[in-house]
Formats: C-alpha cells, sequence, structure tokens
C-alpha cells in the first residue's frame, strides 16, 4: 500500500515521543485521493498527533511522511508550501478573535496566497456561504456560537483551497445541539470528493462519509477496515473492547 | 425567613461615619494641594518666580521622555521577540541585555549610555564612515558619517539613549508577558494556514498581545518621566534640574521642591487616569 501512486498522503513507520510519553510507534497507513479516512481510539492513543505531524505541527523523530509527492520531513522541505495545502480544523476552533469573520477567511489568502482583496473577499464570501452563514462576514468570532465559530474555521481553511483536510476532534468542545451543524458542513465536504483524515467519535459522520476506519490504541494502529466490516466484525479485541465503550 | 436572604443594609443607606470613612481623602488632599499650589503661583511672587524659573523644564522633560519611551518601545519589541525566540543566539543575547540592564540602577545606566555607549557608537560610525569613504559609489554617505563627532550629540540625546536603553529591557518583558499570554492555538492556527513565523506574530499574535499590553505599557511611561529626573545628572536642563538650579540660586527650598513636586504630579497623575479608562475600556471588552 505505501507506494501506492495513488497515494495523496504516504506514513512509512513514524515514531514520536514527548519525553517518556510514546505518542506514536511506528506508524504506517496511506490516504488515497478523495479518501475519508476516519482515526478513532481511546484518549493518549495517539490519533491528534499523528494528524498534527502530517503538517508538521509535530516533528516526529523517526520515520517518513510524503504529502502529494513532497516529503514534509525532509530538510529542504518549505513547510509553509505544504501547509498551506493541508488545510487543519482544531478542536478550540483557534478563530482570531481580534478580526471579523470575513476577515479571518482572508487573511491567509492575502498573505499566503497573496491574492488581490476583492478577490480574497469574495472567496471568503462564498465559503461563508458554503459552510451556511453568510450573514456573520462582520462578527466577531466571540459573537458566534461553538458551532458558528467552528463552521468559520472550516471556511477559512477551504478558502486556502487544501488538497487536503485534517479534522482534530472538530465537535468535542461543542454543545450538542450545535454538533450537527458542523458534521453537515463536513458530509457535504466528504461528499465533494477532498480527502479527508477526521479524527472524531461522531458515528453519525462516520456513517454518512467513512470511507475506511483507523481504530489506534498506545501509538499504533491496531486495526482498520471500511466501516461495514471494521463495526460488524472486528478482529482485534482491543477494538471490540473499545467499540463496546463508545456504541 | 426572608429577611435573612435580605442583605445587611441594602435599600438602606450606610451609616454617614461608614459613608465618610469610603470617600477618597487621599484624592482630595492631592486635589486641595494642587490648588493651594496654583493659588500659590498665581498669586505669591516667590512661587511666580520658581514657577517661571523651572517651567521650562517642562518641555525638555516631556520631549525626553517621549522620545526615549519611542525608542524603548522599538527596542523593547526587538528584544522582546528575542526573549521568545527558538533561535539560540536571539533568545540568549535578549536575555543577556535584559538580565544585565534591569540587574543595574537607572542612574548608572543613563551614566554608562552618555559616556560610554553613545562614544563607542559615535565611533563605530566613524570607523564605517572611513571604510564607506573608500568605495567609491557610497563615499558621500561615507563622508557624512566620517563627520559625525561627539560635539554634535548634546546631553539630552546622551540621557535620551540612556534612558531607552534601560527602558528598553523593561519593555521587552512586558512585551514578552503579552506574547506568551497569546494561546498557543493562534500560532498554530496561524502557521497551519502556511504563513511562517514573522507573519503569523506580525497579523495575529502582536496584534492580540499590544492590546493586552497597554496597561502596563502605560504604567512604564509614567515610571519613564519620574526616572527622566535622573538626567539632571548630566546637567540636562529638565525640570528636576532647573528646580535644583533655583534652589541654589534662591535658596528657598520649600518653593523650589514644591513647584517641581506639583509640576511632576500632575503629569503623573493625568497619564494615570488615561491608563486607568484604558484598562477599564479593555475588561470591558473582554
Amino acid at each position: 500500500m505505501s507506494d501506492n501512486p495513488e497515494g495523496i498522503i504516504q506514513i512509512n513507520n513514524v515514531f514520536k515521543s514527548f519525553g517518556k510519553i510514546k505518542a506514536l510507534q511506528g506508524v504506517s497507513t496511506t490516504v488515497r485521493r478523495g479518501e475519508v479516512l476516519v482515526i478513532i481510539g481511546p484518549s493518549g492513543s495517539g490519533k491528534s498527533t499523528l494528524l498534527r505531524c502530517i503538517n508538521m505541527l509535530e516533528h516526529p523523530d523517526s520515520g517518513n511522511i510524503i504529502v502529494d509527492g513532497i516529503s514534509v520531513m525532509h530538510k529542504s522541505t518549505d513547510i509553509n508550501i505544504v501547509r498551506a495545502e493541508v488545510g487543519i480544523v482544531f478542536q478550540q476552533f483557534n478563530l482570531f478573535p481580534h478580526l471579523t469573520v470575513l476577515e479571518n477567511i482572508m487573511l491567509a489568502q492575502r498573505i499566503v496566497r497573496k491574492r488581490p482583496r476583492d478577490e480574497s473577499k469574495m472567496i471568503a464570501e462564498q465559503q461563508l456561504k458554503y459552510v451556511g452563514i453568510p450573514e456573520k462576514a462582520e462578527a466577531f468570532p466571540h459573537e458566534l456560537s461553538g458551532g458558528q465559530q467552528q463552521r468559520v474555521a472550516i471556511a477559512r481553511s477551504l478558502a486556502m483551497n487544501p488538497k487536503i483536510m485534517l479534522f482534530d476532534e472538530p465537535t468535542s468542545a461543542l454543545d450538542p445541539e450545535m454538533i450537527k451543524e458542523v458534521l453537515d458542513v463536513m458530509v457535504s465536504l466528504a461528499k465533494g470528493g477532498m480527502t479527508m483524515m477526521v479524527v472524531s467519535h461522531e458515528m453519525g459522520f462516520v456513517r454518512a462519509a467513512a470511507h475506511r476506519i483507523l481504530f489506534m490504541d498506545q501509538g499504533r494502529i491496531i486495526e482498520e477496515g471500511t466501516p461495514e466490516e471494521f463495526f460488524e466484525n472486528p478482529r482485534e479485541e482491543r477494538t471490540r473492547a473499545f467499540l463496546s465503550k463508545i456504541l | 425567613m426572608t429577611t435573612a436572604t435580605k442583605k445587611i443594609g441594602e435599600g438602606r443607606l450606610l451609616p454617614l461615619t461608614s459613608r465618610l470613612e469610603k470617600l477618597p481623602w487621599w484624592a482630595l488632599l492631592i486635589a486641595l494641594a494642587a490648588v493651594l499650589i496654583v493659588f500659590s503661583i498665581l498669586t505669591s511672587p516667590v512661587y511666580q518666580d520658581a514657577f517661571n524659573f523651572i517651567r521650562e523644564g517642562i518641555i525638555t522633560t516631556i520631549r525626553v521622555t517621549v522620545i526615549a519611551y519611542g525608542l524603548s518601545l522599538i527596542g523593547g519589541l526587538i528584544v522582546g521577540l528575542g526573549r521568545v525566540s527558538k533561535n539560540v543566539i536571539f533568545y540568549n543575547l535578549a536575555t543577556f541585555y535584559v538580565e544585565i540592564v534591569r540587574g543595574i540602577p537607572m542612574l548608572v545606566i543613563i551614566l554608562y549610555g552618555a559616556f560610554v555607549v553613545v562614544p563607542i557608537a559615535l565611533e563605530l560610525i566613524n570607523g564605517i564612515g572611513n571604510w564607506l569613504a573608500g568605495i567609491g559609489p557610497l563615499a558621500g554617505l561615507g563622508r557624512i558619517f566620517q563627520q559625525i563627532n561627539i560635539q554634535q550629540v548634546d546631553m539630552s540625546g546622551r540621557a535620551i539613549a540612556g534612558l531607552s536603553m534601560g527602558y528598553a529591557a523593561f519593555e521587552a518583558e512586558v512585551f514578552r508577558a503579552g506574547i506568551i499570554s497569546i494561546e498557543k492555538g493562534q500560532m498554530e492556527a496561524a502557521r497551519s494556514l502556511g504563513m511562517n513565523y514573522f507573519q503569523a506574530m506580525r497579523y495575529v499574535i502582536l496584534p492580540q498581545a499590544l492590546r493586552r499590553v497597554l496597561p502596563p505599557l502605560g504604567n512604564d511611561l509614567i515610571a519613564m518621566l519620574k526616572d527622566s529626573s535622573l538626567i539632571s545628572v548630566l546637567a540636562v536642563r529638565d525640570i528636576t534640574q532647573l528646580g535644583k538650579l533655583y534652589r541654589a540660586r534662591s535658596f528657598r527650598s520649600f518653593e523650589a521642591y514644591n513647584t517641581m513636586a506639583f509640576l511632576y504630579l500632575s503629569m503623573t497623575l493625568s497619564l494615570s487616569m488615561v491608563v486607568k479608562f484604558l484598562e477599564r475600556k479593555m475588561s470591558r471588552e473582554r
């Protein structure tokens, strides 16, 4: 699988420790173009770390990660170029509180993509419409609900026209009634053919959009498969134990 | 039971004595003293004489404070960025500077700036001038650099150099505190959108950090206004220097020092009101 020419993300035997904690212990997988991969697992299993290694928010200790043909860990790689192609949505939204919603979505377009003001504004408005809150363009982040903030965060990433979107527990900080509005955007993104890696335990999303599930525990991939085979018929004892807790 | 839920004294005026205790007597006293001094300056020829003599120092004090403060903000921002930098050299140089300067009394820093740093800096500029003069197209610039000499930098210029050197270390720590108070997720979000470190600092971190450190920066402006009195050791004719001269000339210590104190106080108290206003405005915005 690892030399699959269709693999837009190739992760090869990645190790990462934080002091004594071994977050990743030899993780390898390949994500195809247009694939929606959901990573599940108990807390501390390394799911978020794996995601954050892909755009080098964490630097792996060893191994190799290739994103769209570029080795992100290579010294001569300009990581900013890779990051502009890989959107990430965080649990805590991380909107820029001093900027309006529109400015949040325009900022990186202007200074990273070097788009003129009018063009970035137009794209920002389009994306805001896509996530369903065009009327909030002039609002500040603190005036929005959690669900709305997360949708702005998604729009901010999408405005960069990324090839890949990473979601790091995008609904974990949300009140229950706001989860669906964020999942709806994610599902429509998946249906539109976006390559996505999603760390989430939202079964609604898994059922609606996931192509493949990856179960991690203690820094290793324990089991992977399509949603059907994974949920119907898990091979590993640890997977079964975990699934019985979350389902 | 219903009375138990009611707070004691609620809906009623407090007793007169406790209301009197709550009055800001200190502010009234200051106001009274100020009125007395203004009245004296207006009516008493002795105070008028003192005030007229010292008055010219106000401009010098303000000019030195404002310029030195501006320079210390620029220097402080650079050093502060060094304090949060992951670059080993930049971080260590910045920390070295901050630790040294903060451990030396401001008076000594001012003397050091005036009589050591400025002369050495000028020699350096002359040296660069000599070097540039030999390079054809830059010879003109070189000659200008060569001609700068110590006589052209008066004592108030040297005082500004000393004060801003000293305060840059304090401002650096203020900026550092502001920068590290911004949630880590902000830098991550900016970087993950493809911004480099400096773009993320410039457009995401610093705008937020600056807003947070406005009150401490304002307090440092007040502190610098007061510390500017130290430059009188360089015989710069600021409020303090003129006050000292007036006392030496007239032997009227009381009038001289009252006038000096009054001038400083009226400036620092008005500034601190501005800072308090800023603080209140910002706590409302949060």
